[in-house]
């Protein structure tokens, strides 16, 4: 039998889940061979039913697939089963579609979206039998390139990519294939289509071209560019047109069930909002909406065209969306029709909000979510999230009224400047909004007699582009006591037994903290660690702790310099030489309004004049 | 109104397990746009009904299904519409409209005939009709089956309907019901226990399931016919 599989029906029958590997899903792209000239392996260095869910993936795939002559297919980790299969066999690691082994591509994207996934690239690149490093690739191997959020500091990877792609990816695509195609064309070297691309392509930073130079204290004392003409500073990319840009109405629709199994409308990129502790609000800044008539499209032929039973709104803040209104009143129109059900996430809780969530899921069996990620007013202003006590408990009343009787409420811990009161904050507001349910609700109609509040902290971690990336991280052990303390606060309160609290583990925070903030120093650590046998650490169960501690103080090193020192406005940051658009001048006044505990509006309001302005489009004033 | 819906199952996504070709059909089914019925409330679904799972690695010229429709356009335009929106390797063969007094597909489905070929290579070292016959001499068949309760025994043998010798293995009519299912590896782990050899630890047979059928005729005297003929 001939059929298009690289790996044996004996395999096949022994692994878990094959159909991870078989590829021949619905809306996956096959190309003809003769026919194309530039191969690329798109991966997400995570399984399967994880990395399908992907939308930044979805969209790069469709866009790639869209250029003639490009044949973009899939890739993940293979699952821990069939990864020790494949090394004892030696069997190559191989794209979905094809079926073909990586290491004959042209080229293998990575997307980098959490940093404890750093091993399992390690682990996708020695499957694929591409050398590790980049030094070591030759002109056979493919050129591989990383993209996504973590790239916004790629330094503890810096070793194992030929390219980083800064900033969003609808953008330089094109470019840079045709660029290789050239470069192909004219024989010439790896490096001498590395150089151009750095040299000519704005949003690629080739780390093999800069060379950093550090402190006796450990700290960087030069960040500099090693051959003539590449730039200093790499300029993130951005999607301008937001409305216009290509968005993949045909995803592919897998056979397992995946984690968002279903069509998702992103309705606008960017935030307004400044929380001090997030990312994403800043490196996606500005803001900028899909028109409502191209959403409505959208909706309508990406339904056709998967088959999907779900609908969802992506963006960090949808009740930001100036015409949600419209669209939800459409979307519920539409997906009635077709059966179709509506999930919506990040909605703040008001009038609105519950209206529709009562028309889109059954209130009895759904939750109310919020997330003020501190618990007192006081710490709120620190992190500058605009959540007031009187905003959630006036939501919630509202809430109970409607008949919902189950609040989950998300906290963070170990933010600057956060106190003992801070923490028993989180407590008191969830024992005010208990008791706020039983002054709202007459015990006559209490449903299932009570409410029920989730209460879940997160460990706090300090990220590159923030107002807090200067701040120290708190270590494992004042993580742990401030868990004890809030569960002790809230085992105080009257209302504790409607009160349910998880957290988060302690350890595999600290190292996000150390490979999040983490410089070039940190690429011999991961490498060493991976060999040790390590990978699939963002699963609790596969994370080894000891074998990172041991291993970054094997190579010298400490986790406290990384995670918990603070840093001094003046140093120089590994990341120093991304320009995502915020400047650093303002990053600063963050970082200070936040030790004084003022708050700076958001965008909608006023601008702060953050320096994305000078990406002349979305939100901000001047163009 | 109810069809039975007939389909293939074949190459690589023999790999894709039942649940998953479920789902499958329901997306295909949304895609295809034909006036299917959902239940009401929130997550609304489509009632579908499978004859007999088909084993991961097993493929298949003789699937069905039965699907629940508000209104037709006809037969035809329903398998088309739905090969039109299908993967490689399943494909709608036939569809047919269910009488109303006829059983669900899970409730009615009797035997099913099968082809079994031993990969290249991995012929017994007995002779294909002598093993059968050694086998079938045998009073009872037991293997052992874990279910809800645990393990137990059961005997396969009244399951075996008919078992023909081919060129490069065996042509099985198997019970296929709900209550008394015989796999086609339950039975040649049987011809091999039977016959004293040991069964390689590769992949060594293929199977095709080449139809499924109802019993049209009477408990006594049986008359399997395919499952879309009433
Ligand atoms: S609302 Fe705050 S936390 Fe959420 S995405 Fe925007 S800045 Fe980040
Ligand atoms: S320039 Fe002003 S409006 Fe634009 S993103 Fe920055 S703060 Fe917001």
């Amino acid at each position: 039998m001939s059929e298009r599989l690289a790996l044996s029906e004996d395999i096949l029958m022994k692994i878990d889940k094959p159909a991870r590997y078989i590829g021949h899903e619905y809306n996956s792209v096959i190309k003809d061979r003769s026919k194309v000239d530039v191969r690329f392996a798109m991966c997400f260095p995570d399984v399967y039913e994880i990395g399908m869910s992907h939308l930044g993936i979805q969209i790069l795939y469709g866009l790639l697939n869209s250029f003639e002559g490009v044949w973009c297919e899939r890739v993940y980790s293979p699952w821990v089963d069939l990864d020790s299969i494949m090394r004892k066999e030696s069997i190559p690691l191989f794209a979905l579609e094809s079926q073909d082994p990586i290491k004959d591509f042209d080229f293998l994207g990575i997307t980098l979206q959490y940093e404890m996934c750093y091993t399992n690239i390690l682990q996708v690149l020695d499957l694929s039998q591409i050398p590790l490093k980049s030094i070591d690739r030759t002109e056979e191997d493919p050129i591989v390139i990383g993209g996504g959020p973590c790239t916004y500091n790629p330094e503890p990877i810096a070793d194992f990519f030929d390219i980083f792609y800064i900033g969003e990816g609808e953008t330089q695509y094109e470019n840079l294939i045709n660029l290789y195609r050239n470069y192909k064309k004219e024989n010439k070297s790896r490096r001498e289509f590395l150089i151009k691309a750095a040299k000519s392509i704005p949003g690629l930073y080739v780390p093999s071209l800069y060379d950093v130079k550090y402190n006796k204290d450990g700290t960087i004392s030069s960040f500099t560019p090693n051959v003539e003409g590449v730039p200093e500073k790499v300029k993130k990319e951005i999607v301008k047109d937001f409305s216009n840009a290509y968005y993949p109405m045909a995803p592919v629709v897998p056979y397992i069930k995946v984690t968002q199994d279903r069509v998702v409308l992103e309705i606008q990129r960017g935030c307004i909002r400044g929380c001090r502790f997030c990312q994403a609000g800043q490196v996606y800044k500005p803001i900028r909406e899909k028109s409502l008539d191209e959403l409505k499209k959208y909706a309508i032929t990406m339904l056709k065209n998967t088959g999907h039973e779900e609908l969802s709104l992506s963006s960090l803040s949808s009740s930001d969306y100036s015409k949600l209104p419209e669209l939800v009143d459409f979307l519920i129109e539409e997906c009635d029709k077709r059966h179709i059900n509506i999930s919506l996430p990040s909605l703040r809780i008001d009038a609105f909000s519950l209206d529709v969530m009562s028309k889109v899921q059954d209130v009895k069996k759904s939750s109310l979510t919020f997330a003020p990620e501190a618990g007192s007013q006081r710490m709120r202003n620190v992190i500058n999230k605009g959540l007031t006590e009187e905003v959630i408990l006036n939501g919630a009343e509202l809430a109970f009224e409607g008949g919902w009787t189950r609040v989950k409420l998300y906290f963070m811990l170990g933010q600057p400047y956060e106190t003992l009161e801070d923490i028993e904050g989180i407590a008191d507001l969830a024992n005010k909004i208990a008791a706020r349910f039983f002054e709202t609700v007459p015990k006559e109609k209490r449903v299932n007699g009570k409410v029920q509040i989730v209460v879940s902290t997160s460990f706090f971690v300090p990220k590159p582009f923030t107002a807090f990336q200067w701040a120290p991280q708190c270590s494992k052990e004042q993580f742990l006591d401030k868990a004890y303390q809030t569960r002790e606060a809230i085992s105080k309160v009257l209302n504790q037994k409607s009160i349910k609290y998880n957290w988060h583990e302690a350890d595999a925070s600290v190292m996000e903290g150390v490979l999040a903030r983490g410089d070039r120093k940190l690429c011999d650590v991961i490498l060493k660690v991976y060999k040790k046998g390590c990978f699939y650490d963002a699963w609790s169960e596969y994370y080894k702790n000891d074998v990172w501690i041991d291993t970054i103080k094997e190579c010298g090193l400490t986790p406290e310099f990384y995670a918990e020192r603070e840093r001094d406005t003046d140093e120089i940051l590994p990341w120093d030489f991304i320009d995502c658009g915020v400047s650093k001048a303002y990053l600063k006044r963050e970082w200070e309004r936040a030790s004084k505990e003022q708050i700076s509006e958001n965008c909608a309001v006023k601008c702060q004049g953050c320096g994305a302005a000078e990406f002349k489009c979305g939100i901000c004033p001047g163009h | 109104m109810k069809l039975r819906i007939k389909f293939t199952k074949f190459g690589p996504i023999r790999f894709i397990g039942h649940l998953d070709v479920m789902r499958f059909f329901q997306k295909a089914i949304r895609r295809s746009e034909i006036d299917v019925k959902y239940t009401s409330g929130f997550s609304p679904h489509q009632v579908m009904s499978f004859a007999q799972p088909l084993s991961v690695g097993v493929e298949s010229n003789g699937e069905y299904m039965d699907i629940e429709v508000n209104s037709i356009t006809n037969c035809k335009d329903i398998m088309d519409r739905i090969n039109a929106v299908s993967v490689e390797g399943i494909k709608v063969t036939d569809v047919t409209i269910l009488p109303d007094n006829a059983k669900n597909a899970m409730s009615s489905v009797a035997a099913a005939l099968y082809t079994v070929i031993f990969k290249d290579g991995y012929m017994p070292s007995f002779d294909l009709s002598d093993g059968l016959s050694k086998m079938l001499e045998k009073d009872e068949l037991l293997i052992e089956k874990t279910g809800k309760a645990g393990k137990r025994e059961v005997d396969i043998k009244p399951g075996l309907f008919d078992i023909k010798v081919t060129d490069k293995g065996y042509s099985m009519l198997l019970d296929c019901s709900s209550s008394g299912n015989v796999k086609p590896s339950q039975v040649i782990s049987k011809l091999y226990e039977v016959n004293d050899e040991k069964e390689p630890e590769n992949i060594f047979f293929h199977v095709t399931r080449e139809e499924t059928y109802k019993n049209n005729g009477t408990e006594e005297e049986p008359l399997y016919q395919p499952m879309n003929v009433f």
